[in-house]
Order: C-alpha cells, then sequence, then structure tokens
C-alpha cells in the first residue's frame, strides 16, 4: 500500500518536473516550483522522514518561494524567448541517464532490512534511543548530539550565506546604461 | 493593501498561533518531529507574512533590522560557545554535553536545547535578513 | 525478458534520476539564470530523494522511539538532508542576489544577452 502511494506521488512529481522544463513564463516556474516542493515533502513523509518533510514543506515551498518572487520582482518575470536547437544538452542528459540507470541494476532492493546502510551505525542509534541515552526522536539527537560537529559546520554556512546575501544586496544601486536597457525591456514586455 | 480586510485580520488571528507553533517544535524537538531549523523557519515565514501583508515598515519596526542582522553571528557565537564547558570544567572534549549535568540523559538534553537554541537563533533571523535584503532592494 | 519486479523496486531510483537529469538539462539548455537556479534545484532534491529512500524499511516507522514498535527507519540520512535543505535556501538566497546584481548591470538576465553586451564593449 504505502509503496503504490509512493509510486503516484513520484509520478505527479515527474510531471510537474515536465512542466517546469517546459514552462516559459518564469512566474509559472517558481509557483510550479512551490508544488513541486509540497509534493516532495509528501514522499519524504512517506519514506518515513517526518523531520525532513516538515523542513521542506516549510523551507523549500515557503521561504525559497518567497525569496524567488522577490527576485522575479526585481529583475522582471517576463517570458524569455525559446531557447535554440537543444540538441547537445539533451545527448548529453540522456547519456548521463542511461550511466546512472546502469548504476541502479546492483542498488539493494527498496525497502529491505538486511540493506547494507541498515547495518552500520542504525543499530546503535536505535539501541541508545531504547536505553534513554538520547531523546526519543533519534533525528534531533544525532543532529545536536553525535554529529554536533557537523551541524555546527551547517550553522556556519547558513550565517555565512546571510553575509553574503547582506553584503551583494547592500551596495549602492549604480544608474548606469543597464537600468536604461532594463526600462526599455520592460516596455517590450508590457 | 488597505482594502483587504480578510487578510489583515486572518493575518492577525493567525500570527500568534504561528508562533507558538515555532516555539513548540522549538521545545518539543526531542519528543517529536522538529528542532532549531525548522521552528527557525517558521519563525522567519511569520514575520515575512507580517511584512507581506502590512508593508516593510511596520515590520521593521517589530524585528528593526539592525537587531536581526546582529542575531546572525549570535547564534554561531551561542552554538559554538556551548561546547566550551566541557573543555574548561570536563575531561576536555569539545561540545561534549556531561557537564551540564549529573545524569546522563539530563545533561544531553540540556546541551541538546542549549545548541538548538543557538541555531533556531540563526537560522530565524538569516532568513529574515535575507527576505529584509530582497524587499529593500525592491521599494528603493 | 525484463526483470518487472526489479523495475518496481527501482522505481523511485528511476524517477530520482529523471529529476536529477532534468535539473541537469535546465542548468545546460535553458539561457534565464533564474531558471538555471531552479534547475539547480531540482538537481538538489534529487539528492535528497537518493539519500532518502534507501534509508527506508518497508513495515517501519519513523525513527521516534517507542516502545510498541521495533522497526525503524535509518536516522543518519533525515540528518544530513535536513541541515542540506535549509543551507540550499541559503546559498540559492546567495545565488539570487547575484542575479539581481547581473539583471541590474545589464538589464537582463539572460545568458546569450549578457554575453553580446559582452562582446560589444
Amino acid at each position: 500500500m504505502i509503496t503504490f502511494i509512493q509510486g503516484v506521488l513520484l509520478t505527479l512529481l515527474a510531471a510537474i518536473t515536465i512542466a517546469i522544463v517546459r514552462q516559459r513564463n518564469l512566474f509559472g516556474v517558481v509557483i510550479l516550483a512551490g508544488i513541486y516542493s509540497f509534493l516532495i515533502a509528501s514522499v519524504m513523509m512517506v519514506l518515513d522522514a517526518v523531520d525532513v518533510a516538515m523542513t521542506e514543506a516549510s523551507v523549500g515551498a515557503g521561504i525559497s518561494t518567497v525569496v524567488l518572487l522577490a527576485a522575479l520582482h526585481l529583475t522582471g518575470s517576463r517570458e524569455y524567448p525559446p531557447a535554440h536547437a537543444a540538441l547537445l544538452p539533451l545527448f548529453v542528459s540522456a547519456v548521463t541517464a542511461g550511466a546512472l540507470i546502469w548504476g541502479t541494476a546492483e542498488l539493494p532492493k527498496f525497502g529491505v532490512s538486511h540493506a547494507p546502510i541498515h547495518q552500520n551505525t542504525a543499530p546503535k542509534y536505535i539501541e541508545d534511543a531504547a536505553q534513554h541515552k538520547m531523546p526519543p526522536n533519534m533525528v534531533t539527537g544525532v543532529l545536536a548530539d553525535y554529529r554536533g560537529y557537523d551541524t555546527l559546520g551547517e550553522t556556519t554556512v547558513i550565517f555565512t550565506g546571510g553575509i553574503g546575501v547582506m553584503l551583494i544586496m547592500r551596495g549602492r544601486r549604480r544608474k548606469s546604461k543597464g537600468s536604461d536597457a532594463k526600462s526599455k525591456s520592460r516596455e517590450r514586455s508590457a | 493593501m488597505k482594502l483587504d480586510l480578510i487578510l489583515r485580520v486572518g493575518t492577525k488571528l493567525i500570527l500568534p498561533f504561528l508562533l507558538i507553533f515555532a516555539f513548540y517544535v522549538h521545545f518539543h524537538g526531542d519528543y517529536g518531529p522538529g528542532g532549531g531549523f525548522q521552528a527557525g523557519v517558521i519563525i522567519a515565514a511569520s514575520f515575512i507574512l507580517y511584512a507581506i501583508i502590512f508593508g516593510l515598515d511596520a515590520a521593521k519596526r517589530v524585528a528593526p533590522q539592525a537587531i536581526v542582522e546582529r542575531l546572525v553571528p549570535l547564534g554561531v557565537l551561542i552554538y559554538a560557545s556551548a561546547g566550551l564547558p566541557a573543555m574548561i570544567f570536563g575531561e576536555g572534549r569539545y561540545l561534549d554535553y556531561g557537564v551540564y549535568g549529573h545524569e546522563f540523559t539530563h545533561a544531553h538534553e540540556w546541551g541538546i536545547l542549549l545548541v538548538e537554541s543557538g541555531v533556531i537563533t540563526t537560522v530565524a533571523s538569516t532568513m529574515l535578513a535575507i527576505f529584509y535584503a530582497f524587499a529593500d532592494r525592491g521599494t528603493r | 525478458m525484463i526483470e518487472w519486479e526489479m523495475i518496481a523496486y527501482h522505481y523511485n531510483y528511476y524517477i530520482t534520476i529523471f529529476l536529477m537529469v532534468s535539473g541537469l538539462y535546465i542548468v545546460i539548455a535553458r539561457g534565464n539564470m533564474i531558471k538555471k537556479l531552479i534547475g539547480l534545484g531540482l538537481f538538489q532534491t534529487s539528492v535528497y530523494l537518493l539519500y532518502l529512500a534507501p534509508g527506508k524499511i518497508i513495515g517501519g516507522t519513523a525513527p521516534i522511539y517507542d516502545k510498541a514498535y521495533q522497526v525503524y527507519s535509518n536516522p543518519l540520512p533525515h540528518v544530513l538532508i535536513l541541515t542540506a535543505i535549509v543551507v540550499g535556501v541559503a546559498t540559492l538566497a546567495v545565488g539570487l542576489a547575484l542575479v539581481v546584481r547581473i539583471s541590474e548591470e545589464y538589464g537582463s538576465i539572460d545568458e546569450d544577452e549578457i554575453f553580446e553586451q559582452d562582446e560589444d564593449q
């Protein structure tokens, strides 16, 4: 049953992806990306990753949609012209896909408990949670306790990203030829 | 935006519950899904909602830009300094939470809560600062 | 003879690869920079799926301990991906900030137009 639900969700995900690739109106693309985020959050829910699903639903569909819309407001969301003959990118993508699918042939079956990933550290975490050595939510325990150094690094990366955005956006806006061209392109789209 | 009565009243109704939910997610992260990352994003989202409905200036009166931008490094500092007591009073292992209490589980829960407070501060303020940066550029 | 059983078991890997390749295609083929960033986002989310799918055990439950359950999915990929998502939005914001500055400077966010302007000078 769960695999059936997951199959349906994954098929919808593929359909949304095709729509994102084909859609030329950037506003539409951003909204489709929001739908995509909610769908992938549902897939994560089915895959038992409840914490990740919560994060994806709030970050992917919430914050990044807001930031993308803000950027669209600043750059103009006109439909961009159709790309020229896209044979080479199509070929590169097809070759990559072929190589990756060839690589999946030897992967362990989906959802079996004797796959190598479940033999390494996971039994230790579950046993520790059972003995109350870490909080019942193992994800929080591993995140903040067992792999605390990792999370310190990730927090520093977020801090760096925030500082980077502030530095880039604070600069004075120059009135150059660019702004004329921009107003011209706005007129064309209107 | 003056005429969108339903949006304004609805936002005012939703906002307190959003913030309470964010802190529930933060403090209940040990027992259910959630933690500092999710709670930080929800807090930032509630301020962004306020800014979208009531305007950027109103949001900046509630959460001044200077304070938000100072909170960004403060969160990393809270996280990094949470590991120091273990080096000074404990066995010298950085980020070893054993020093926060006598009993193992209790000490580690305090350690996790402290570290997650650093995470929630940095995540919430960074997301809000990013939004302010983009919105400022648009209104100038 | 096609092994239908294996295809059914590997369906999520195939979809993951499809998402990954679509992201790659958008990044290579489309000239618009915001579209390129969304393509990078597609690629990124496909990596999330690639990490999370092997951690699932059919019949298991979410990794939150309770006496009533014995089988849990692997919590380690969840931790790695949870932080990756939040870091992802911070890096997306940096990318968009650069796009906004490019648009202010060149009046366009289309790769070809920007290259043309550079060649004119």
